[in-house]
């Protein structure tokens, strides 16, 4: 699955490691998500939704 | 958020820390109850039944404390160990019947030690981790 948050977590100026804190998961999960190798939870799109102020289907796109 | 960022990453470090020590607890309380009958106790059956009681007990604990551990990974991390777990699981049936059916039918020479699948168990688990880590980098 596609995905913006690379560019989203640019436009907030965080770092990846940043971004997992936040989210309260690893640095390593964040990076598989934004890579599109692992695609997260609903409960963690929604956290990323909320942190982001986007849609879901705004930040994740289906391949 | 910052709290609990914070209590999560703490919490995490807590709960492998935890793991480490009941594992070594564990793995010392059943050296005591393998090597204290011959070198320690002289064979004493009581002082045997109770290191053992004491190592079963400490074994149920080391697995309280790994689901903990597991509950506390986050969503990735859990995945990767259930991937690894299911390895391990799958190489423990297939090569331990496989290994036992090779001593019933006295083509090794040595008995089938259930040591040697708990090492291969461990072995498999370890490099089950090691490899999907990776391949989420």
């Amino acid at each position: 699955m596609k995905n913006r948050i690379k560019v989203l977590r640019a436009e907030k100026d965080l770092t990846q490691a940043q971004l997992a804190n936040l989210l309260e998961v690893s640095r390593q999960t964040v990076n598989a998500i934004e890579k599109g190798k692992f695609d997260p939870s609903l409960p963690l799109a929604f956290k990323l939704s909320r942190l982001f102020e986007q849609s879901i289907e705004e930040i994740f796109q289906d391949e | 958020m910052e709290k609990s960022t914070r209590n999560w990453e703490s919490s995490n470090r807590k709960n492998t820390l935890q793991l480490g020590l009941w594992t070594a607890a564990w793995v010392i309380s059943l050296a005591i109850a393998t090597f204290g009958p011959i070198f320690i106790w002289n064979g004493n059956d009581s002082i045997t039944i109770f290191a053992l009681l004491v190592n079963l007990l400490i074994g149920i604990g080391m697995i309280l404390v790994n689901i903990k551990h597991l509950k506390g990974l986050d969503e990735l991390q859990r995945k990767i160990h259930l991937e690894a777990m299911g390895i391990a699981l799958g190489v423990a049936v297939v090569l331990g019947i496989s290994y036992s059916s090779l001593d019933t039918t006295n083509i090794i020479s040595y008995n089938a030690e259930i040591s040697h699948l708990v090492i291969v168990i461990g072995l498999t688990y370890l490099a089950g981790v090691i490899v999907g880590t990776m391949r989420y980098k």
